[in-house]
């Protein structure tokens, strides 16, 4: 399991699950699950755009990521943002149909870019990929207070000077970086997967960032080298390990949350029913 | 999809293209019709989920060699029914709830498939399953189509009084006696069957095309409830006709490698429909200030405007 041919399955995990432990966090403190499976879904679309030109995929990839979270984030302004969201994805999925019926090698490729090729990873392909994580880290990190703050509580943010719309779009940005650096090697499936199950189970347990931040990347990181192990061992797609330990992790978040409110509300004798 | 020139002049007569087009309008005008409140309630992301993992049934039916369609409808209900109980009723934690249950699913999907790929090398499963194709439908499964399509529209019969008064006012509706859980859990149940029926015969990214692009383009044209839901269904149906003609029309200029992909002429038309509507809207009020109303018939102006 640990061969040499394994150590960048290994470190493309761990980076992969650092980015996706601390984005996804945001994803769901701002209850945005359809972005982070709109922009991963889509940009394949751009890559298999990419292949078709003869470009490297992860060009098409950052390209679709981006025009793709800035047309949600600018569309949702005075209308129903998950409509806006829905459309966005259908066509960018639409136009990666176009691509497809366009090239002569699809199948694989395809299946590839959805469900990740996780077990082989070149060197050529670990440095971008670690470029752009740290970059996506360093970003985080600089708009880290405005950003809670604009997806907690809007209105004050607002009333302290920090633009909410400015912030969705900053979001979107950066989802859209950790989506560049992240399918290629992972899929768009295991991806969305890692941003939405791991984290909601560590923000339903704890309500501090600071502790839910940390918790949520453990979570991540736990799922990602079980899964690998797993893959490797069972021979069977990382990508339903991957979901199924995610959903998991959520399912433990919420059981948590549970008992949390069942233990305060005994006392009393009264279980609160909401 | 590959037809040559030749072939092509048989090709139109030829019941395929007919086929799509019945299909299609069955489609479009079921889908348009739950659209209008999939957009309402804000449920998108939860059609957008059910038509992907009708997938999951697909490709598991393939391997125990069951009816593909029982497979789309059976995964599409289970997993509605496990968004409503893990908690899409509040509106905060619905969107996570959801991608839970569709991340997982979308898992199972990879399973089935490598599956599937290993065991019966059919390796365009993923490809078909998502992107589908108008013109490759199984003729049998017309009539399945159309009577499950009408079961999805008399069960949103029957709850769409709740879902309306929901839409308004959900405290009220709460107040005054509407079982608003039940009317959300069968509104779920008939989403989940029109757009498994739908992301079956035309695959999962048109589904939600036609689901939410002519619904959506609808309600920014009208506020009227029985205007609105008679448009999607026309827009829906326009834009499939005119989508599968593109398609067919592209054989003369796409080039060797056959017709553009009938799915993206479809969604391409939603989206541009769509942005049309968008800016027509927005230059309409720039032009016509809100403050203003719209002029108003000679009975109504005594009692509308008071204020010049």
């Amino acid at each position: 399991m640990f061969a040499p041919f394994m150590t960048n399955a290994w470190i493309a995990g761990t980076i992969v699950a650092v980015i996706a432990g601390v984005i996804g966090f945001f994803v769901v403190i701002r209850g945005n699950a359809f972005l982070a499976h709109a922009v991963p879904h889509g940009a394949f679309a751009g890559a298999a755009g990419a292949t078709l030109l003869g470009l490297n995929p992860l060009i098409g990839l950052g390209l679709f990521a981006m025009a793709g979270a800035l047309t949600i984030s600018v569309l949702e302004r005075h209308a129903r943002n998950d409509a806006i969201t829905a459309l966005a994805l259908v066509t960018m999925l639409g136009l990666g149909a176009l691509f497809v019926s366009r090239s002569t090698q699809y199948s694989a490729e395809i299946f590839a870019l959805l469900f990740g090729q996780i077990l082989g990873v070149s060197v050529a392909e670990l440095v971008p990929m670690a470029i752009l994580g740290w970059l996506c880290l360093l970003a985080i990190g600089v708009v880290y207070r405005p950003l809670l703050l604009a997806s907690t509580l809007p209105d004050t943010a607002a009333a302290r000077g920090i633009n909410p719309r400015t912030m969705t779009v900053v979001f979107g940005f950066l989802l859209a970086a950790a989506t560049t650096t992240s399918v290629p090697i992972v899929g768009a499936l295991l991806m969305f997967a890692l941003l939405v199950g791991p984290p909601a189970g560590a923000s339903s347990m704890t309500r501090r960032p600071i502790i839910a931040i940390p918790l949520s990347v453990l979570f991540t990181l736990i799922t990602m080298w079980s899964s690998i192990a797993l893959a490797y061992t069972i021979n069977l797609p990382i990508g339903f390990f991957v979901t199924a330990i995610g959903a998991g992790f959520y399912l433990i978040g919420r059981l948590a949350a549970w008992l949390r409110r069942r233990a305060r509300s005994a006392p009393i004798g009264v279980r609160s029913s909401a | 999809m590959s037809a040559d020139g030749a072939s092509l002049a048989d090709f139109f007569a030829s019941p395929t293209v007919q086929g799509a087009l019945v299909v299609g309008s069955v489609v479009a005008v079921v889908t348009g019709i739950i659209g209008i409140f999939t957009v309402m309630r804000r449920q998108s992301f939860a059609g957008h989920a059910l038509a992907d993992l009708g997938a999951v049934g697909g490709s598991g039916a393939f391997l125990v060699g069951l009816s593909q369609l029982w497979g789309f409808v059976g995964a599409g209900i289970l997993a509605a029914l496990l968004m409503e109980a893990i908690g899409i009723r509040r509106l905060q934690g619905r969107d996570i709830a959801t991608g839970v249950v569709f991340g997982f699913g979308m898992g199972l999907t990879a399973l089935f498939l490598f599956w599937d790929t290993t065991i019966d090398n059919t390796s365009n499963a993923a490809v078909s399953v998502l992107f589908g194709s108008l013109f490759v439908l199984d003729p049998n499964l017309i009539p399945t189509v159309i009577v499950l399509g009408i079961v999805a529209l008399v069960l949103l019969g029957t709850v769409y009084r709740w879902l309306l008064i929901e839409s308004v006012d959900h405290d009220l509706a709460v107040a005054r006696g509407v079982p608003v859980r039940v009317a959300g859990i069968v509104f779920l149940i008939a989403l989940a069957l029109a757009v498994e029926l739908s992301s079956l015969t035309i695959g999962a990214i048109l589904s939600t095309a036609l689901l939410i692009g002519p619904a959506s383009t609808a309600l920014q044209i009208t506020r009227r409830f029985g205007l609105a839901v008679a448009l999607s269904a026309t827009l829906g149906t326009a834009v499939t006709w005119a989508g599968c003609f593109i398609s067919y029309e592209s054989h003369y200029w796409a080039g060797p490698r056959g017709n553009w992909p009938v799915s993206f002429c479809i969604v391409a038309l939603t989206f541009l429909l769509y942005l049309g509507t968008r800016i027509a809207v927005a230059l309409r009020h720039t032009i016509r200030p809100s403050t203003g109303l719209p002029a108003a018939p000679p009975g109504l102006e005594s009692t509308a405007g008071g204020g010049s």
